[in-house]
Formats: C-alpha cells, structure tokens, sequence
C-alpha cells in the first residue's frame, strides 16, 4: 500500500527516474546490437529498419525517449538540488521535468506518424 | 555509495545531460519521414565529430548506467557486496565493448570493413 508520503511530487520523481533509469540500462545493448548490425552492410541495417517498422515497435520507441527525456530531466533537476544554492519547489520542479518530457515525447510521436 | 562512484554518477550526468540533449534532438530530426540505413549512414560515415561525440558518450554511459544501477539494487533488493560490484563492473565493460562496436560500425566507411 501506498503511504501519504509516497503521492508526494518528490517521491514520484524519484520512482519515475529509477524506472527510466531501469529502462534504458535494458534498451541499451539491444540499441548497442542493432546498429552494430551496420558491420554487417546496409543491407543488413536496412532489413532491420524494415522488421521493426511496426506500430508495437513506434510504441515501444515512443517509450523509450519518454523514457530518456525523464531521465535527463529528472537528473537535471538532480544535479541542480545538489550542486546549485536554489530551494527548490517541488511541485513546481517537477511538474515542469514532466511537462518537458511529455512535449519531447509528443515531438517524437509527431515526427513518426 | 563511495565517494569515488558519487562523484563519477554525477559527474558522467553532467557530461550526458548535454549528450543527451544533442542525441535526442538527432533522433527528432532522423525520424523524420522514415528512417532508411542510407541516410543514417550518409550523415555517421566517416563523420569525425560524430565519431568522437559517440565514443565520449558511450564511455560516460559506461560508467553512469552501472553505478545507477548499483543505487537501485542496493535500496530494492538485497543483494549487496562483492558480487554485485563485480556483475556491474562486468555490465559497464560490456556497455563500453558494445557501444564501442555500435560507433565504429556506422563511422567506417565500407572499404575498411569489407575491403
């Protein structure tokens, strides 16, 4: 069960950038594989491009730079709690990381479709 | 965590923040239309600066994803100690083999890899 402490902006920033974190430590060596496939010719990148050109595989993309933009966001705000002299508002800080995830997720969904 | 890993998670985030920042802008621009292997491959191909960006970010990959990995563990499982340290260590190195290989496999030209 969730406790009240756990629905605080803090402690969702700090879960969402685990789980994104967690994301992309399993995305990259299979993003590692598929471009080391360009060892192999065009050919074989070109192939590889095509197979995973599906909707389930844009979603999963789509997820992943999600993923990402959180990441480097939340980190940002990180790194600035820790070396910068600001106090922080939490819910301000982190409503504007998800704000600014979410935009470069939809940038993302809009350049794909 | 050490000191010695605190200051390499944060200073390896420095570094990828604007590293991904700049890969995150490439892939909005790449996407645009469909991705082919030729137009991915014109723009890396023998593209030092490209080369370079991605050689650095990797190796800073290398050393922030492991140590990430290391906080979560430690706080979420538990699992601690020399074992751990040493499937990390073993996680980065293949990171770094394997981003190492992705970098060079769309910089070199053709004739260098099959003659």
């Amino acid at each position: 069960m969730m406790r009240a402490s756990n629905s605080q902006p803090g402690f969702v920033a700090a879960l969402l950038h685990r789980l994104a974190g967690i994301a992309l430590a399993v995305f990259l060596p299979l993003h590692f594989w598929a471009l080391s496939g360009a060892l192999n010719g065009a050919d074989f990148l070109d192939k590889f491009l095509k197979v995973t050109d599906t909707p389930l595989v844009k979603c999963v993309e789509l997820g992943i730079v999600l993923a990402l933009a959180l990441h480097l966001m939340l980190g940002l705000r990180v790194l600035a709690i820790e070396f910068l002299p600001v106090r922080e508002r939490t819910r301000v800080a982190v409503s504007i990381c998800l704000a600014a995830a979410f935009a470069v997720g939809l940038v993302f969904l809009l350049n794909v479709v | 965590m050490t000191a010695i890993l605190f200051l390499a998670q944060r200073a390896s985030a420095m570094v990828l923040a604007l590293f991904v920042s700049v890969h995150l802008a490439t892939i909005i621009y790449a996407v645009r239309g469909g991705l082919t292997a030729g137009e991915v491959l014109a723009r890396t191909r023998e593209n030092h600066l490209f080369f370079a960006f991605y050689l650095l970010f990797v190796l800073a990959v290398s050393v922030h994803a492991p140590i990430g990995l290391r906080n979560v563990i430690h706080e979420w499982t538990p699992w601690q100690g020399r074992s751990l340290d040493v499937v990390l260590a073993l996680f980065s190195l293949m990171l770094l083999v394997m981003g190492v290989r992705a970098a060079v496999a769309v910089y070199l030209p053709p004739e260098v890899m099959f003659g």
